[in-house]
């Protein structure tokens, strides 16, 4: 099943499908054993006419024994959970490359610092829906809204942010592999939710530089 | 005790003199059985209704932009010629989830079978308080009507999720839904009106009207799953309305509690929303827990394994329901840290629903396992709540659900919990028709509903993991616009086509329904041989119920006890001498 996920191109993104992958087999084992278990007592204990059924009102054992394999399980899951959240959610780390994302029915308006080399400001150069962005550097992200809930999804970056209307929230990435990759929303943000999608474009440096020369020096507002 | 039973005696024969009219017998009833089955017609009506709407939304996601077969009646700008637009298409999904969880599910889960099953499960001759049972039932069935009228005002119904995020809800511009999302909020707040008199009656009724002997722990696990589910009921509904008031406030007078541009804040909406949410997942799949353990002991012929496991695992569930709302807004843009706190409790709550399985697996063992339409339903239920439970691990870890959030994978995971609910549903019907309308149904008709249910519904609801794996967004219009998803489209037509026959297995269910009601053999007082209250009373059980107040002397569940010849051990049975002199 696991090999329909999108071809990851982040750097957190091993991390989450390694859990995606322990996840899978734990309960991938713990199905196989209790379908099978439930099978086997449908045929066993099937009626049959003279057959008196056990009489028996539990077992404390086995009880505690499953409350606490699970509880077990659950647990350590957690923990292992909590370094990834907090790489990918909450220790951002530091960039010199930063741009904007504005969701806004129907599409990603995207602002790249202007010449005075700061965000939000009046000079800010700005795109609808394509994302231009280096390889193997970090890619911070500030993201708003203009009007309802949107989500910045990138599946290839298993990155997914909701974009708060009066909020700005920072995310970030670091794409691996040169590319195009796509950008889709991902919160209902009306009727035109579908089909609300950008690109992400991965360069390489030499590729990103000229891009940068092109679009960004050239495109005075 | 005895005044009740003296009280009880009394009304029952004054109950039998009282001729009622056609309009108190069958319409304004205050008799909870007749009231039971109002809310069952509200239900299945409205599971026609919300089902055919499911058909829509496959069609537009297996075929998009062609027009849906049978549909070309409906005018523009809904439909044109039977193909759905955008915003067509997001009421779709908005109205086909708005009434399959508040006007099926509710209504037959908790308002049928918890009406007609209490009095009679606990051995008394009515609800609490039988006027506001009355009350309860026409303020739901009110909430139903200004829902459907949502469908014929201008601008169509809600289309902004039953979720209802604002600011996308709170703005009629965002939408372009205005008077269809103002309807929904109402029809929303009466139903809560509705649900909150039907909680207190419940709560009420069990806690003070149970039969002679009929101690908490004696209780069917059916009757602890709906006072558990009427507690949240009554805890969890005040909140949405409270929520839903303040949305109506921010569209019709210019409010902004939850618009960011007047000082408003988005989220808030979630958290009352979800805070809210999350009980109401348990109040739809409690009562259904508890109806699969009534039917897993009666059928295989064996005690509940580990009732008190059971209960408390409720009890548990119930607590632990309100600290787990979070988990449905780890990318919200709520405080991370916040994020790790709520997967903490929410992988806590998974354990209570881990051992009522491991429970139900036990119930199995050892016992005498007869296939009865209803069993095959009740299996069925627990089978897909195995695949629900355990999928529902993979959100649980905050990072995973980075990916998977707001995918197919969760539309997989809801389904097989909360569709699954019908499983259940489907076996209580079964199970008490006989009692409830004094024939049985038909048992072949019931097992071929059974297996076309069973095997379309996996096919309709598993390949959707495959399709969230893949990345797949959920309410989206149409999936071949994106480059990274055409390679997946096959698995759309898959499912589409499982779920069409999925629905047209359940003409079944129908016939056999509609046709046993008249035509089915006439049920005896006790045709499963089970040992609960109902199965005292008459088949169906007179205005009153109960001829003689019964007595209580053992648990619901001693089947097969080494006390008598028989398999099944009456919860009013008396047993020895010596017992028979303390009964009076």
């Amino acid at each position: 099943m696991l090999r329909w996920l999108p071809e990851d191109v982040s750097t957190f993104g091993q991390e989450i499908d390694s859990l995606f992958y322990l996840i899978y087999y734990i309960t991938g084992v713990t199905f196989i054993l209790v379908t099978v278990l439930m099978i086997w007592f449908l045929i066993q204990y099937r009626h049959r006419e003279g057959r008196r059924a056990t009489y028996t009102h539990g077992n404390t054992t086995l009880e505690i024994i499953w409350t606490v394999i699970p509880a077990a399980i659950f647990i350590t899951l957690s923990f292992m959970s909590v370094s990834t959240w907090a790489k990918v959610k909450r220790n951002a780390p530091d960039s010199d490359f930063e741009l904007g994302v504005a969701g806004k029915q129907f599409n990603w308006e995207i602002a790249y610092p202007g010449p005075d080399g700061k965000l939000g400001t009046e000079d800010d150069v700005k795109f609808d829906n394509d994302l231009h962005v280096p390889v193997n550097k970090v890619v911070r992200v500030h993201l708003a809204s203009k009007d309802v809930i949107h989500s910045f999804y990138l599946p290839n970056l298993r990155l997914r942010q909701d974009a708060v209307p009066g909020r700005t929230i920072l995310v970030w990435f670091e794409a691996t592999k040169p590319g195009k990759y796509e950008l889709p929303c991902s919160q209902l943000c009306g009727f035109g939710h579908s089909g609300m999608k950008g690109w992400l474009f991965v360069h390489t440096p030499e590729e990103y530089k000229k891009w940068a020369e092109e679009n960004l020096a050239a495109k005075p507002q | 005790m005895s005044d009740t039973v003296a009280a009880d005696a009394a009304h029952a024969a004054h109950a039998h003199h009282e001729e009622l009219g056609f309009l108190r017998t069958y319409v304004f009833s205050t008799d909870h059985k007749m009231i039971g089955r109002q809310f069952l017609f509200l239900g299945l009506l409205m599971l026609l209704i919300g089902g055919t709407l499911a058909m829509m939304i496959r069609w537009e996601l297996a075929w998009p932009e062609t027009a849906v077969p049978g549909f070309s009646f409906i005018p523009e700008p809904y439909m044109y010629g039977g193909i759905i637009p955008p915003q067509t298409y997001n009421a779709l999904f908005t109205m086909h989830a708005t009434i399959m969880i508040f006007f099926v599910v509710m209504p037959i889960m908790v308002g049928c079978f918890g009406n007609f099953l209490i009095p009679l499960m606990i051995g008394t001759r009515d609800m609490a308080f039988p006027k506001l049972n009355m009350l309860s039932f026409w303020v739901g069935a009110i909430s139903g009507v200004v829902m459907l009228a949502s469908f014929l005002v201008p601008g169509g119904p809600a289309a902004s999720g039953w979720t209802a995020y604002a600011t996308l809800s709170a703005k009629a511009q965002y939408t372009g839904v205005d008077w269809g999302q103002d309807l929904w909020i109402i029809s929303l707040m009466i139903l809560g009106a509705s649900s909150l008199m039907g909680s207190i009656n419940y709560i009420t009724t069990i806690v003070n009207m149970r039969a002679p002997g009929m101690t908490y722990f004696r209780m069917p696990l059916t009757v602890w799953s709906l006072f558990i589910t009427a507690i949240l009921l009554l805890l969890a509904l005040p909140v949405l309305t409270a929520a839903l008031a303040m949305l109506l406030f921010d569209r019709t007078l210019g409010t902004s509690f939850f618009l960011p541009e007047g000082g408003g804040e988005p989220l808030l909406w979630q958290h009352m929303f979800w805070f809210f949410g999350h009980p109401e997942v348990y109040i739809l799949v409690l009562p259904a827990m508890g109806v699969t353990s009534e039917l897993l002991s009666t059928f295989s012929r064996k005690p509940i394994f580990g009732y008190h496991a059971m209960a408390f695992s409720m009890i548990a569930i119930a607590f632990l329901s309100w600290i787990v709302w979070g988990h449905h807004m780890f990318v919200s843009g709520m405080n991370p840290l916040l994020g790790t706190a709520f997967m903490m409790t929410t992988m806590v709550i998974a354990v209570p629903s881990a051992i009522k399985t491991f429970n139900w697996l036990g119930t199995l063992w050892g016992g005498n396992i007869r296939f009865t339409a209803p069993m095959l339903f009740a299996l069925g239920f627990v089978s897909n709540f195995i695949i629900g439970g355990l999928s529902g691990i993979f959100m649980a870890s905050t990072p995973v659900d980075i990916f998977i959030h707001d995918t197919y994978y969760i539309v997989a995971h809801f389904h097989y919990v909360v569709a699954g609910i019908i499983f259940a549903l489907f076996a209580s019907v079964y199970y008490w028709f006989p009692k409830m309308f004094g024939r049985m149904m038909n048992e072949k008709l019931g097992k071929i509903h059974f297996v076309l249910t069973y095997i379309f519904f996996n096919g309709a609801f598993f390949p959707m993991h495959f399709l969230g794996v893949a990345g797949h967004m959920r309410r989206i219009y149409n999936p071949t616009q994106y480059e990274f998803l055409q390679p997946m489209q096959q698995w759309n037509v898959f499912i589409t086509v499982s779920a069409l026959i999925l629905g047209a297995s359940q003409i079944f269910f129908l016939y056999n329904f509609f046709w046993s009601l008249f035509a089915g053999k006439k049920a005896d007082r006790n045709p499963w041989q089970a040992n609960t209250l109902e199965w005292v009373a008459a088949s169906p059980p007179p205005h009153g119920n109960f001829e003689v107040q019964p007595v209580v002397y053992r648990g619901p569940y001693e089947y097969s006890s080494p006390e008598v010849k028989e398999d099944w051990l009456p919860q009013d049975k008396q047993l020895g001498a010596g017992v028979a002199a303390r009964a009076h």
